[in-house]
């Protein structure tokens, strides 16, 4: 089925590079191990020869066990089909050194910081490896298996301190500097300030341009915005230098919110993380449970109930309908007309909501999805209001709100000609989702590499050439209108039937092994890389976020435009800090 | 000509302000209430819904679906003396199934074999961590944890609770999910039948 066709792939590394590529022989794992040295040869021979042009994935994982360290990449190819996971291993030693492939894929600019950041290892000729999410002057990386974190109790869940005898301590009863807490040698933190901030302001200096001879000697300043600045939708911070309005170098600052969710998914079971990836883009909650749900279906080799298959269906793509909403109503936020169409965004929002909580309980936090199907069944007139949605009153909505908004000169002279990104530099940058596809690529994972039953529908990919900020933003309407079509068709063949192929059971069984699920989200790829040693408690477990991602290439957008434009810029790519700091 | 699109784009403006008048006109000349009554509100959390759309919380309220869930409660049992029949049995399938790990149970053990008796002496649940997930009521073999439909608990201190105001009559429960409520005690009234008639044959067996 499908879950073998997303991993296999025909291309045959080792007899490419005999002697300097083997294949994955455990048990559960797929792909290719290269040499630690010959890592850049044979990336850019997966690039130009195999034509794997977009580099979704880098993460590392630490066998500790085995006294080992892999970073993980998987390779696509934009015109669709089956990827390419290659491996490197390397001896667990601090640091460890793994060639970076920056020059080849610039898109692992920040996958790579973090896999420093969490991991300890050392990207050579990474040109900006700083920490990312965590905050520089930090002691040891929190993804390695030997790290533990504050109010450590136990390696993973159920603690056992909570049944049978009760015996709980709450954390703030801990002492907060004393408990298994690490810092730096002379760290007081009573008297901790910000002042590692040199390599940040030293990254941004490598785009300063020296004056020409002759010309008017100006001076370059740097701006921060953020974190608390109401358009950088939460709590990101950009360092800019300008050059007068024009922005010649800029960072973002991330971490703000980091919670190391990926941790927390190894301490927790299989099923705790549901709950847990509603929290990461917390506005597709459904989405999210979409692509943990299949990860981990696929390492357990089971089939889902085909009446869960649309309902899954029919919850991702209203997920989708009422963010591209939300994102144009932001949009106009960011430009200044605040509130009144974001509003008229909220509004049919909140009947989608409705439908989420009738049937999950929850608006947003849905916690939906199950191994093998979904929680319950929808309801008869849950249904019947999907379907008046759908038919009638969303089509009519996008109308109007495209009578409201894409005549009005104002905003066609903010957004038309404004340039986003070129199609070779969003490939570069793995940028996927709507972004990618307004710059002229029509890569649709629905289409590209089907999961789920999308290979039942008729629709079109939405895809607009000239990737300025006014294609950036119609996009979003024709993916409005594909999403519908889709909904329309999946309410017609919706079958009767078992809402899950399993029964349900709160310790799930999932055999040793590797996966890497990804789904079509609303803002991009979301991935889930799995790893399981056949215990109750994932191994591994790590999301590629689609902001992430995608915020990689802003630097890249943004250099050379107007300060000015730089918000709508960052609107466009349509970020959530939830999910970007995970 | 220049503000063409500003004006197109007003007039959907100008609609949306003139509906909320024209609705509240053509609801006060059938004679029904738009504000302040359950027609109203969930007319205008339906798809026919034209202007104000807004619930004026606190005074109006969202009608919640059945399914909201909201921090878990303990359901009991009022038999017929009147005495409360905890249906927990201590099992700690919720407790092992928390994500956040923010319920702990204190089993009770017989005090003269000191071996353990299906029934919590502490029940606690930490709703500042709950996460509201309603896994605890999706597992219990029992149905004797259920999500609550109160959401407006904002308190100024920490929220950790104990069996008394953990525990809600089953009236209650059928209250807030009449639905749910009916297919669990039909699924209990055929389990019971099921073993009712498995102990029959069973005793039928041997004297044939």
């Amino acid at each position: 089925m499908m879950a073998t066709a997303l991993q296999t792939s025909t291309v045959d590394l080792v007899a490419r590079f005999p002697g300097i590529v083997s294949s994955d022989a455990r048990p559960g794992y797929t792909g290719f191990i290269v040499n630690k040295e010959n890592l850049v040869e044979v990336a850019t021979a997966v690039r130009d020869e195999f034509g794997f042009d977009l580099l979704t994935a880098v993460t590392g994982v630490d066998y500790i066990a085995e006294n080992k360290m892999e970073v993980v990449y998987h390779a696509y190819k934009t015109t669709g089909g089956a990827g390419l996971v290659f491996k490197v291993q390397v001896e667990r030693v601090d640091p460890v050194e793994v060639p970076s492939l920056i020059n080849i894929w610039a898109g692992v600019d920040f996958q790579e910081r973090e896999a420093w950041d969490l991991y300890g290892i050392k990207f050579t000729g990474h040109p900006d490896l700083r920490r990312i999410l965590m905050w520089e002057g930090f002691e040891g990386h929190p993804l390695r298996k030997d790290w533990k974190e504050p109010f450590f109790e136990e390696e993973t869940k159920p603690f056992k301190s909570r049944w049978p005898e009760g015996k709980h301590t709450f954390a703030e009863q801990k002492n907060p500097f004393r408990d298994n807490l690490n810092f730096p040698k002379d760290f007081d933190p009573e008297k901790y300030t910000v002042d590692k901030e040199e390599d940040l302001y030293a990254s941004l200096e490598r785009y300063s341009t020296k004056d020409v001879e002759g010309s008017m000697k100006t001076d370059h300043i740097v701006v921060n915005m953020g974190p608390h600045h109401p358009s950088t939708h939460g709590v990101l911070r950009v360092a800019v230098t300008l050059d007068g309005e024009t922005i010649i170098g800029l960072k973002p600052v991330m971490g703000y919110l980091h919670r190391n969710h990926d941790k927390i998914g190894e301490r927790n079971t299989y099923l705790q993380n549901i709950p847990f990836t509603d929290r990461l883009d917390y506005f597709n909650s459904m989405s999210n449970n979409f692509g943990y749900a299949i990860t981990v279906e696929k390492l357990m080799k089971i089939q889902v109930a085909e009446r869960a298959e649309y309902i899954r269906v029919i919850m991702a793509e209203l997920s989708r309908v009422q963010n591209h909403l939300i994102f144009i109503g932001m949009l106009m936020n960011d430009l200044g007309a605040m509130y009144t169409p974001s509003l008229y965004a909220f509004e049919e929002r909140e009947l989608i909501l409705d439908i989420f909580e009738a049937v999950s309980g929850a608006r947003m936090m849905c916690n939906y999805f199950r191994f093998g199907g979904v929680v319950r069944d929808i309801p008869d007139d849950v249904l019947h209001k999907i379907k008046g949605l759908v038919s009638e009153r969303l089509p009519a909505k996008a109308d109007e709100m495209e009578r409201f908004l894409n005549e009005n000169e104002v905003l066609v002279a903010r957004l038309k000609d404004i340039h986003v990104l070129n199609a070779e530099d969003a490939v570069r940058y793995s940028v996927t989702g709507p972004v990618l596809r307004a710059a002229g690529v029509p890569y649709d994972l629905r289409r590209a590499d089907p999961y789920s039953v999308y290979d039942r529908f008729d629709f079109d990919v939405a895809v607009r050439h000239s990737g300025d900020m006014m294609d950036n933003y119609l996009i979003r309407f024709d993916e409005i209108r594909q999403s519908l079509r889709i909904l329309e068709q999946a309410l017609k063949q919706i079958p009767q039937g078992p809402i899950n192929s399993q029964k349900p059971a709160y310790q799930v069984r999932v055999p040793a092994g590797e996966a890497y699920g990804r789904v079509e989200s609303p803002k991009g790829e979301l991935g889930f890389y799995v790893v399981s040693n056949g215990k109750p408690n994932p191994y591994r477990y790590h999301v590629r976020p689609p902001s992430f991602v995608n915020l990689t290439a802003v630097e890249k957008m943004c250099v050379g435009t107007k300060i000015a434009d730089f918000v709508a810029l960052l609107a466009m790519l349509d970020i959530v800090m939830g999910e970007l700091d995970r | 000509m220049y503000g063409k699109g500003i004006l197109k784009g007003l007039s959907v403006t100008w609609k949306r302000f003139w509906d909320t008048y024209t609705e509240d006109i053509s609801w006060m000349l059938r004679g029904r209430k738009r504000y302040n009554s359950d027609e109203g509100i969930r007319h205008r959390s339906s798809k026919d819904t034209k202007g104000i759309f807004t619930v004026q919380y606190p005074e109006e309220q969202l009608i919640l679906p059945e399914e909201t869930r909201y921090i878990p409660f303990l359901v009991y049992n009022v038999d017929a003396e009147g005495k409360k029949e905890v249906l927990c049995t201590s099992c700690g399938i919720c407790a092992k199934v928390c994500p956040p790990q923010c319920i702990w149970i204190v089993r009770s053990n017989d005090p003269v074999t000191g071996r353990p008796v299906p029934e919590p002496t502490e029940f606690y649940i930490d709703a500042d961590i709950c996460m509201n997930c309603g896994f605890c009521a999706e597992y219990c073999p029992f149905d004797a944890i259920k999500m609550d439909h109160d959401f407006d608990i904002a308190s100024y201190g920490r929220n950790i609770y104990n069996m008394e105001k953990l525990l809600k009559p089953s009236s209650y429960y059928e209250s807030i999910r009449p639905q749910n409520f009916k297919i669990e005690a039909e699924a209990r009234k055929a389990k019971e039948a099921f073993k009712a008639a498995k102990a029959e044959a069973s005793a039928a067996a041997p004297a044939s």
